[in-house]
């Protein structure tokens, strides 16, 4: 099959059910069209690969429909660079008339889109995009999280948790960038606001092979846990030298869930054992249906889900909900968005019912995981405690919480 | 002096108007700017768009041809030049400045910029130059992603809008090719003039030329700003252009891309940066569409023109048409 683009036979389901003829001309029509894009190439490129893979094993679920449609994915590589993303999604929208964009990973990207839609009102989804103000203090109406989380959204409940360890004092590490600001400014946050005290923060440069002369001082901190933030490779090097250095197993690590994700520690051995992060998703749960998908996603793909898997595959259940409701009529644009937006997402791999808050971003049962060894050798993300119903806004109120400044490294809350 | 001139650029520009090569040139290039302009009435939206980027680019490739190329200086900042008046413009366009205001205070900063830049590299000449701006360019891009309150860091900033007599494409690539085509003309003006003879001179042989009473330091530093000026104004069209700018703006990647275009186009030929970036962002554009891999065949065009037209493109026609007419003439 073409790579590029994939249009699902649709007509042979139709052939083969004869009797049912009228109601299959009716209900296939012109396709749906999707313009997903993700960074194939780059330095995140495998994790692009796996957003693309979540998303087509959806709809290759449904035999290649949406609401009764088919559907017809274009897949363009966002190169993780902001000016080609935007290039692309020009492309998508302009030449190839798609309905609508899902996708890119890197904030920058996202932003770029996300500005470029602003103009055309197509309807964007972002699913892995996690800057805060894309939901919070820059909205924009066509760009709705469905599926996904902003960045500060899951290190509250992580750092509430840190504090019922009867951890006071705290220090966090990240990769220097936005979506570091923002997890780490989210778990200081809480954790200040809980009688915590945050002793140093640590910022280094993306792709980071020697992290000694920080771990070095973040041992002789003696501070009670160490929050880290890391991406890719950074993540794997981190958590590697954090046991060579000796640290594992004196000083707690917990994480951002992109840490511990299974894109970056399908790879790795004991030294991820026992690291602790917060998400909405968990590969390890017990929950029925979120073991069937990783089941389902296991026999398809060779690996256990990742964030991005998981993430794209309920994005595109999302939005084929949503045009259920409105018997898969997306020429009304403004219609279709208020689908989306009132859709209450049940069958998702969580098991549990999501919505959005009135922000554009999803409220979720966050869970705490603990990286554990499954009896196959492999490590996994198993939840060890659970928040209901957490919103982006935390327990604040979103109106005062806005007035705030954006988090970044000069400001961490 | 004249006669202290490599021959082929003087059969490149200086008989231009007398030669036949001259007289196809003029042509060509009237002809050029012909499909150029007609171009839009024929393609679909989003091409023009594309060829919008071109003609941006164009005008980058040139600013570095026209060191390249009449200077003999590589420059590898002028990505972060051009970067410099697109964040300018951006910044003060979404503070409610007006576009106008906001693009000319793009240019003037990028022109600065590369006065300052021109006041240190100057004195390097060969790989040391090439290293210099490199790494001044590095700087620029550092500043640009660690300085987040103003630049917005990875997350880069995103602009107002353009004006709404400017939102369709087609009106939008009318007026970025009038402004384009004054820009190459002025550019040209450049070249060809006695300045440009001298730095011709310099290129060819510095000390031989400081010999002959020229303030080398003074037209290379000149030389340098005025290029870094249009790399500006190609910066400045860009913001209005994408309406985002971000670090990749800066990154080495868009200096090492626009000396790619000149080098594609034909160093030296000024007008070679149209036929430069015209073909790489082709390429991009539609090689990406088959395969993920569409910098491998990029890589692989770029073997083949190095091969087998080693002038670049316009070098190569060049070459070909004036062996072509002194056969035919004999």
């Amino acid at each position: 099959m073409d790579r590029r683009t994939f249009l699902f036979a649709g007509g042979s389901l139709a052939a083969s059910i004869p009797l049912s003829g009228s109601w299959m001309a009716r209900a296939q029509g012109e396709p749906i069209r999707i313009g997903l894009m993700a960074p194939l190439t780059g330095v995140v490129a495998s994790g692009g690969r796996e957003m693309v893979d979540g998303f087509q094993m959806y709809f290759a679920e449904k035999g290649g429909l949406i609401a009764g449609r088919p559907v017809e994915i274009i897949v363009e590589d966002d190169g993780a660079n902001p000016d080609i993303a935007l290039q692309k999604a020009r492309r998508l929208v302009e030449q190839a008339k798609v309905h609508l964009l899902f996708g890119n990973l890197l904030a920058n990207t996202g932003l770029a889109v996300a500005n470029y839609v602003e103009s055309t009102g197509t309807p964007y989804f972002i699913p892995i995009i996690a800057a805060d103000d894309l939901t919070q203090r820059h909205r924009i109406s066509n760009v709705i999280r469905v599926a996904g989380y902003s960045a500060s959204h899951f290190p509250r409940p992580l750092a509430d948790w840190a504090l019922a360890q009867g951890w006071r004092k705290a220090a966090t590490i990240s990769q220097d960038y936005t979506f570091g600001h923002e997890q780490c400014g989210g778990f200081s946050q809480v954790f200040r606001a809980g009688g915590g005290e945050v002793i140093g923060q640590f910022w280094h440069p993306l792709n980071t092979s020697d992290f000694s002369s920080y771990l070095g001082q973040l041992a002789g901190l003696g501070v009670d846990v160490i929050f880290a933030m890391e991406t890719g490779a950074d993540a794997t090097r981190f958590m590697q030298q954090y046991r060579d250095f000796g640290l594992k197993g004196n000083i707690p690590l917990i994480g951002a869930m992109n840490m511990t994700d299974q894109s970056v520690i399908r790879t790795m051995g004991d030294e991820v054992e026992g690291i602790v992060s917060a998400a909405h998703f968990a590969e390890g749960s017990t929950v029925p249906a979120t073991q069937e998908f990783v089941a389902r996603y296991e026999a398809a793909y060779k690996n256990l889900p990742s964030l991005y898997g998981f993430a794209m595959y309920s994005g595109a259940m999302w939005i084929d909900e949503a045009l259920k409701s409105i018997d898969g009529d997306i020429s009304d644009t403004g219609a279709f968005l208020a689908a989306v937006s009132k859709t209450e997402l049940t069958g998702s791999p969580l098991g549990t019912a999501v919505k959005l808050d009135d922000y554009g971003n999803p409220i979720y049962d966050v869970v705490i995981r603990s990286l554990r060894k499954r009896p196959d050798g492999r490590f996994w993300n198993e939840p060890i405690a659970e928040y209901p119903a957490v919103s982006q806004f935390w327990t604040y109120d979103p109106e005062e919480y806005l007035r705030q400044p954006a988090f970044s490294r000069d400001y961490q809350g | 002096m004249t006669a202290s001139l490599s021959s082929d650029s003087a059969a490149a520009a200086g008989d231009l108007s007398t030669s036949r090569v001259g007289k196809a040139a003029t042509v060509s290039v009237l002809l050029g700017a012909l499909v150029l302009a007609a171009l839009p009435m024929v393609l679909p939206n989003y091409q023009v768009s594309v060829l919008t980027e071109v003609l941006i680019f164009a005008v980058l490739a040139m600013s570095i041809d026209m060191l390249a190329g009449y200077a003999g200086r590589t420059s590898l900042c002028h990505g972060a030049i051009f970067g410099t008046a697109t964040y300018m413009t951006i910044w003060l366009a979404q503070d409610g400045s007006s576009i106008a205001v906001a693009m000319i205070a793009g240019v003037l900063m990028a022109t600065m910029l590369a006065a300052v830049f021109g006041m240190l590299a100057i004195r390097t000449s060969g790989v040391y130059f090439l290293l210099l701006t490199l790494a001044l360019g590095m700087v620029v891009w550092g500043i640009c992603l660690r300085w987040t309150s103003v630049t917005g860091g990875e997350n880069g900033l995103r602009g107002p809008g353009r004006p709404e007599f400017l939102n369709d494409h087609v009106s939008f690539y009318y007026v970025v090719f009038v402004c384009v085509a004054l820009i190459t003309l002025a550019m040209w003006r450049i070249v060809r003039s006695p300045f440009g003879l001298t730095m011709r001179g310099i290129r060819d042989s510095e000390s031989r030329m400081q010999a002959l009473g020229y303030n080398v330091p003074l037209h290379m530093f000149a030389a340098f700003t005025i290029s870094g000026f249009f790399a500006g104004m190609a910066g400045a069209l860009y913001a209005v252009f994408n309406n985002f700018v971000s670090p990749s703006a800066v990154a080495l990647v868009l200096s090492v891309e626009g000396l790619l275009m000149t080098i594609v186009g034909g160093v030296g030929t000024l007008f070679g940066g149209f036929i430069g970036a015209a073909a790489i962002i082709a390429l991009e554009n539609v090689v990406s569409l088959y395969t993920e891999r569409w910098q491998s065949v990029l890589g692989a065009v770029f073997i083949i023109i190095m091969i087998f037209a080693p002038d670049g493109v316009l070098g190569r026609l060049k070459d070909g048409f004036g062996k072509w007419t002194s056969r035919s003439s004999r």
